[in-house]
């Protein structure tokens, strides 16, 4: 055993076992990592729910759960349509370019009925709730507010179709979650017609 | 210096027995000569020192008063609530310990903040001790985390929309944004999933790795040796006994300077749990002494007190992913200042006008930041925390230019001392 040490084999031996140790590894982190996704039982209890509007009055605002979200439906008043108009050039994305909606709400109303308006309740800033404020020059906001919704965590401001002003720290508009009518009264928040 | 202290006089057989029988086995002795008994400290250092043991007083209180509480809490989103309740008034002495832990947790950023603003006086991050500086922010780190995942569990309403605000924050990176907050989440929202892990890594992971940082802080402090209020590296100048002319025993020395230290701290920490456990709601929010509800946001959302500086940065931009960035980069920059600072000096004694003016603007900027992040976003209170954003951010992002030109004053060899 005089011979030199071959130390080009060791170093090569050293780097496989360290490559193949760290392959394994990383294969072990999967179940880790994997058992922090949503499991089975927390998809099914996002599931879609029905909800009755039979009750909701012009121009009232309900709010019921989905995916432990809020979900505000508005039965707006053609009144508060008129509302929506005069302030594009005030808004982000007066068109819905750049926010979160199903295809059939890509509208100035948001919406596939315009008198009924669905957003999911959640601040595009930072996931606070904002406030219904649908009187126009609620000076709790602004005088000139045309009306909307107002987050009370850090001033972003929305109009009556959920879409976001400018000059306020929320980046896109509310989002409107995927829903279908099922009737005239009644919608199903969650699904799409014709979508799981 | 007495390196024969430890030997036992020949009469005391028995626990001189036990000792070397120890000291076979395990370097009990060794240890506590090295670490402790021989471990030499300059002789000049001041009441600014005081804060890296309390921490560890804080610490030790947080995990003897987290134990306790893990035997009565319930780390479920129909329980949790009901069970910090239950601890507050049926547990006996319940209310003492919950109330020391929820004070611990604002005394250990409180003695944190002061360490850290200590090392930033006196250079002590400069080299040799860039690795401990490093060692010291991976444990305020680390803090942050055992902070957050906290504050979600006594599941008030204030625990969810704060957890509900930071998780999103993940969201504001591209492209996976939204599958990483699922994740973090494991549901939709912040849920019952959500508060089990949080429980576990607040319990369990963030402790260990917390313990394991201390450790690895304290080996390179006793590595490199400490700073002082000087700056000067007191291994430069030793006795023919090899110690350093300036040094004296960490023990007993400090050991009995550091119970001064401890004694204000228990009267103050008492004061605080006996008559202001809530601190007017800057220590225990007001909302979250209602229960989680998802529907129902709090009015004014504010992080508790030691996070407010930087959420008074992340709130001053007008863009999500940038001021969510801002945020991040805010606490990341501490990491840096041994490379950012380019001073000939370590102590503020001897630097120059600049670097004396920044340090104060900095310290002026952290505090007002810190005060407009518990207050709402109104837009004098955003322009003012622009302001003293900037001038955060100036005080790392300028230092290199600062400390280069700044007219610095000459070192002593030895460090300055006055006999009492």
């Amino acid at each position: 055993m005089t011979e030199e040490v071959d130390t080009g084999r060791r170093h090569f031996l050293t780097v496989a076992t360290i490559a193949t140790g760290a392959v394994g590894a990383a294969f072990a982190a999967v179940p880790f990592l994997a058992s922090w996704q949503p499991r089975a039982r927390a998809k099914a209890m996002g599931a879609p729910v029905e909800v009755d509007l039979s009750k909701v009055e012009p121009g009232a605002m309900v709010k019921v759960e989905w995916r432990g979200k809020a979900i505000y439906i508005v039965n707006r008043t053609p009144q508060m349509l008129e509302q929506l108009k005069g302030h594009d050039d005030r808004l982000r994305d007066p068109e819905s370019k750049e926010s979160d909606q199903p295809a059939f709400a890509k509208n100035v109303d948001r919406s596939m009925k315009p008198e009924w308006l669905v957003l999911v309740g959640v601040c595009t800033h930072l996931g606070c709730a904002p406030l219904d404020k649908f009187t126009a020059g609620d000076v709790t906001v602004a005088a000139d507010w045309p009306g909307g919704f107002f987050c009370p965590c850090h001033g972003s401001k929305f109009d009556l179709s959920g879409r976001v002003f400018k000059d306020v720290p929320a980046p896109t508009n509310l989002p409107v979650p995927p829903y279908s009518f099922l009737s005239d009264t009644r919608i199903l928040i969650g699904a799409e017609a014709g979508k799981a | 210096m007495s390196s024969t202290s430890q030997t036992v006089k020949a009469g005391g057989g028995r626990l001189a027995a036990l000792t070397a029988w120890i000291d076979a086995r395990f370097p009990m002795t060794k240890l506590w000569k090295e670490q402790v008994s021989e471990y030499y400290a300059p002789k000049n250092m001041n009441f600014w020192y005081f804060f890296g043991s309390l921490a560890m007083l804080v610490l030790v209180i947080q995990i003897l008063t987290g134990i306790f509480l893990t035997m009565n809490y319930k780390p479920s989103a129909a329980e949790a609530f009901g069970s910090v309740e239950y601890i507050m008034r049926d547990v006996n002495w319940g209310w003492l310990i919950r109330y020391m832990h929820s004070t611990g947790a604002s005394a250990f950023f409180i003695v944190v903040y002061l360490h850290m603003f200590r090392g930033l006086l006196y250079g002590s991050y400069q080299k040799p001790r860039e690795l401990l500086w490093i060692f010291g922010m991976l444990i305020y780190f680390a803090l942050m985390g055992e902070a957050f995942f906290g504050y979600l569990l006594p599941w008030g309403n204030m625990s969810y929309w704060g957890a509900q605000v930071i998780v999103s924050l993940f969201g504001a990176i591209p492209y996976v944004g939204d599958s990483l907050m699922e994740w973090i989440r494991g549901d939709f929202y912040i849920s019952d999933v959500t508060l089990n892990r949080f429980f576990a890594l607040h319990v369990v992971a963030l402790p260990i790795a917390l313990i394991f940082l201390v450790i690895a802080h304290l080996m390179a402090l006793h590595e490199v040796g400490s700073n002082n209020p000087d700056g000067v590296e007191i291994k430069k100048v030793k006795g023919p006994d090899g110690i350093p002319l300036d040094g004296i025993a960490f023990h007993p020395y400090y050991t009995v300077k550091d119970i001064v230290g401890v004694g204000v701290f228990l009267i103050a920490f008492c004061l605080i749990i006996f008559y202001a456990p809530t601190m007017g709601g800057y220590f225990l929010e007001r909302a979250n002494f209602e229960p989680a509800n998802a529907l129902q946001t709090p009015p004014h959302i504010a992080p508790v007190w030691y996070f407010t500086p930087f959420y008074a940065i992340l709130r001053s931009v007008p863009s999500k992913p940038m001021g969510a960035a801002l945020m991040g980069i805010a606490v990341l920059l501490f990491v840096f200042l041994p490379w950012l600072d380019r001073g000939k000096v370590k102590s503020i004694r001897y630097r120059g006008p600049i670097f004396k003016f920044f340090i104060i603007a900095f310290a002026i900027s952290f505090l007002a930041l810190g005060y407009l992040g518990t207050q709402p976003a109104t837009p004098t209170y955003t322009t003012a925390a622009r302001v003293f954003a900037v001038v955060y951010f100036a005080f790392f992002l300028l230092m290199p230019w600062y400390t280069s030109i700044d007219k610095t004053k000459p070192v002593p060899t030895r460090v300055t001392y006055h006999a009492h």
